[in-house]
């Protein structure tokens, strides 16, 4: 089997008759086997087919509906057929029975239906995929192929989800996402614990056991591993090794709520009361837009006239109640946990999703407070990732949702899955402070450290009696920020760097350096003025926008090189994309690549190598521990 | 094509932000760890504008030629949609807005030089340092390891001159760093070089 499409993810469409060659060939040697045997492991790198009912439940709905309509348009013929005096005037019914064609319509009837099902037999067979030792592959379609390849480490994550009818059949989707727009492989839809098996191997695949002595990680072997031989004697000698992790994910799966809702309550790190739920919705910003409308419609209504104001926003208004029932149904049930392969998040009430996030694979977290939550002490929590769900997880809830509303301790909980290692008391201080803090007074402040510019060494702002932890915006900024810019400011503690901003809707985002795109700061005319600047840091898209939005423009100087010498310097000693493998580079407070060069204009290391093996955070600017999960 | 007879050293007599101008499109020596590391004291009174230290390399003067180019034709075109929507359809507002379309076409050819000599970049130890803007100015630091993807385009002026933008392309979409109006030999060095670098500190997404 030789692929074209040795890069990361190749979905070449429509691939030409080497791949219809290809299939054939593999239908031919397999004369007819089960749907799936059961006993054989879906890691085998074999092609597999999904579940025989895939067609059906792809499609299903369109035929269901189509199936409703001509039995909604018949009723009453069949009713009078059965029961009344048949009159038949004029309908195509009418029509085939007078000229006594009924034949001919059961024919082709049944016809039309042999080649439906054959069709949908057809389409099921040519739907294959492969687990190898490095990448999942599907290949589907009939007239028109496709192929496409994910590399195992490349995965973003990996999501299980159960779409209600599905589920009442016991099927499930697994979508295997990877960097980019539309990146991903949809296996759709596997047996129910198939999938949780299929989920837990390719985790472990992913996760670097396998290649534990494989020197280079960045580069894992990319030829034909994928045999059939090959994986099997790759996978099996490492098995042993791993079977603890095995155990406890094993565990996990059992426990995971999207198992059986019924028989196990979920193992979860943070639960949502669904009162709570059911408040934080309603108390969101679309009851305030809802209200407005219908405030408005009263006053419309009662100033009389203009009733096209009645037929405009009434529809939308009842349309809210659907709207707030899908936003409850999805998010009730919410748990999050953590396995030994990533944080796992699950959702839903009729259909389920659980995502696995792998470590390291989160580029910022968005911590944020509506006004309206504020006097319940709610916070959300969202994340950036490179892959984006398609078929947004469970119908809509946004993959990107890890706390939907909880309280501090439950943020806390979950920033300490996130960020593994991120918990000493002052990164925790730093979280308290960046959550509700009110922020401080930066003029007192900056003047000390303009003059002694390298007495910065540890988490910026800490331990010089500010007690906010936070370097933020000077008096100067009330300008342009009159409310927030006390609060506006940054810090930056154990390779993540955290922003904060907002007062009267609190925001506190964290990025974790070793996953940084790129940095920059801005300056316009207004900002020169007023000796401000504003600074930004580039992650992947998604709901979270990591932006100063005023910043003492020296400040913002210091920010600038600092945060770009961690970034690379976290960046290098980063190894959580194979988070099991043993760390060659197991010493990372080996001296940093970029302590030398970079300018030294602001609190760049320059005092030396750190203290090896400090779990201390004043220790350096650069403590290393705790990212290499 | 050979490269038409262009005088390079009209752009050159402002001093690049106070700075002895280098070459200009010098391309940087693989030695990039000799960084001038200047330690100034933050004592000194406010800045007027953002800046970074170290040595800037500046794209070629000549790409002012494609910027103008480039605004003259914007200008003229939205000029001449207005001053037929004065004269055939009797539009009284198009005149000034014709007008005022003539007034900032002028005031941009006027900064554009300006606004050239502001582009540079740095190939520090590890990362590309990136700055452009004079009113609005913006500096952007890109680990090499980010690297996604280098682009080099050349429009049909930029070609003409014999000059190319190089576009670096990481995961995010902000990051934004597009070098314009290099030379195309500078530009296919500095792809190779930042391919290299990017190799070498390779990092996951």
């Amino acid at each position: 089997m030789t692929d074209p499409a040795a890069s990361a993810h190749a979905a070449s469409a429509d691939a030409a008759s080497a791949h219809a060659a290809s299939a054939d060939a593999a239908v031919a040697a397999k004369p007819a086997p089960p749907s799936l045997r059961p006993q054989a492991p879906l890691t085998d790198g074999e092609w597999h087919r999904l579940h025989p009912a895939t067609p059906l439940l792809r499609g299903g709905i369109f035929v269901v509906a189509i199936l409703g309509f001509v039995i909604t348009n018949l009723r009453e013929r069949l009713v009078e057929f059965f029961f009344g005096e048949p009159h038949f005037e004029g309908d195509p019914l009418d029509e085939i029975v007078r000229r006594g064609a009924v034949g001919w319509a059961l024919l082709i009837i049944a016809a039309v239906l042999i080649i439906i099902l054959l069709a949908f037999y057809v389409s099921w067979r040519m739907h294959t995929f492969r687990v190898g030792a490095d990448a999942v592959e599907v290949r589907s379609g009939i007239l028109f192929r496709s192929h496409r390849k994910a590399r195992l480490d490349r995965i973003q994550g990996v999501n299980l989800m159960r779409p209600f009818i599905p589920r009442l059949f016991g099927a499930a989707r697994l979508e295997v996402s990877v960097g980019g727009q539309d990146g991903s492989v949809q296996l759709a839809y596997l047996r129910g614990d198939l999938a949780d098996d299929l989920r837990r191997d390719i985790l472990r695949l992913a996760s670097g056991i396998r290649q534990a002595a494989a020197t280079d990680a960045a580069a894992p072997p990319d030829e034909s591993a994928s045999g059939p031989a090959g994986a099997h004697d790759a996978a099996h000698p490492r098995s042993a090794a791993g079977f603890g992790d095995l155990a406890s994910a094993r565990m996990h799966e059992f426990m995971a709520p999207e198992l059986d809702p019924d028989a196990a309550p979920p193992e979860s790190v943070v639960r949502i009361p669904v009162g709570r739920l059911i408040g934080s919705i309603v108390l969101s910003g679309f009851t305030v837009f809802l209200l407005a409308a219908v405030v408005a419609l009263i006053i419309g209504v009662v100033n009389g006239g203009s009733g096209w104001l009645l037929f405009a926003i009434l529809p939308g208004i009842i349309g809210s109640v659907g709207y707030y029932w899908s936003r409850i149904t999805k998010s009730l049930r919410y748990s999050i946990s953590s396995t030994s392969d990533g944080v796992r998040v699950g959702f839903g009430l009729l259909s389920t999703s659980s995502e696995t996030l792998p470590p390291g694979r989160i580029h910022a977290i968005g911590v944020s407070q509506p006004l309206l939550w504020r006097p319940f002490g709610w916070w959300q929590v969202q994340i950036n990732k490179a892959g984006q769900s398609v078929m947004q997880g469970a119908g809509g809830a946004a993959s990107t949702l890890m706390l939907p509303v909880g309280t501090v301790t439950d943020v806390e909980r979950v920033l300490e899955l996130l960020l593994p290692g991120f918990s000493t008391p002052e990164q925790r201080h730093l979280v308290q402070q960046g959550m509700a803090g009110a922020g401080s007074d930066a003029d007192a402040r900056s003047a000390v450290a303009d003059g002694s510019p390298l007495t910065d060494g540890g988490p910026v702002g800490l331990g010089d009696g500010r007690g906010d932890g936070f370097t933020n915006a000077p008096r100067r900024a009330r300008f342009l920020r009159p409310f927030s810019w006390r609060r506006t400011g940054y810090a930056v503690s154990g390779g993540v760097a955290l922003l904060r901003h907002g007062v009267i809707s609190r925001d506190l985002i964290l990025v974790p350096l070793a996953r940084l795109q790129s940095v920059g700061i801005d300056q316009g005319a207004i900002k020169r003025r007023l000796g401000l600047a504003s600074a930004r840091l580039h992650t992947v898209m998604g709901p979270v926008t990591a932006q100063l939005s005023v910043l003492d423009s020296d400040e913002a100087k210091r920010m600038f090189a600092r945060i770009s010498a961690d970034a690379a310097a976290f960046a290098a000693t980063d190894t959580s994309h194979r988070w099991n493998q043993p760390t060659v580079l197991s010493a990372p407070a080996a001296p940093i690549p970029t302590a030398g060069p970079t300018p030294a204009t602001g609190p760049t290391p320059t005092a030396g190598p750190t203290p090896a093996t400090g779990p201390t955070p004043t220790a350096g600017p650069t403590p290393m521990t705790g990212m290499a999960e | 094509m050979p490269n038409p007879p262009f005088d390079a050293a009209q752009y050159d007599e402002v001093p690049f932000d106070s700075e002895p101008a280098p070459e200009p499109t010098r391309l940087p020596e693989p030695t990039l760890s000799e960084q001038p590391v200047s330690g100034q004291p933050l004592s000194e009174p406010r800045p007027p504008r953002l800046d970074l230290d170290g040595e800037w390399q500046r794209v070629s003067p000549r790409y002012v030629v494609v910027e103008i180019v480039g605004t003259i034709i914007f200008g003229l075109v939205v000029c001449i949609g207005a001053a037929l929507l004065w004269l055939l359809a009797d539009q009284t507002w198009a005149l000034w807005v014709g007008a005022a379309m003539l007034l900032i076409t002028v005031l941009n050819l006027i900064f554009e030089p300006r606004r050239v000599r502001s582009i540079g970049y740095q190939l520090r130890a590890d990362d590309l340092l990136f700055r452009r803007g004079i009113l609005f100015q913006r500096f952007v630091a890109v680990p090499y390891g980010r690297m996604q993807l280098v682009d080099i385009t050349r429009g049909p002026v930029a070609r003409w001159l014999g000059l190319a933008d190089l576009k670096f392309v990481t995961a995010a979409a902000t990051t934004a760093v597009s070098i314009p109006g290099l030379r195309e030999a500078d530009a296919e060095n500095l792809r190779d070089r930042l391919v290299e670098l990017a190799e070498s500190r390779r990092a996951g997404l």
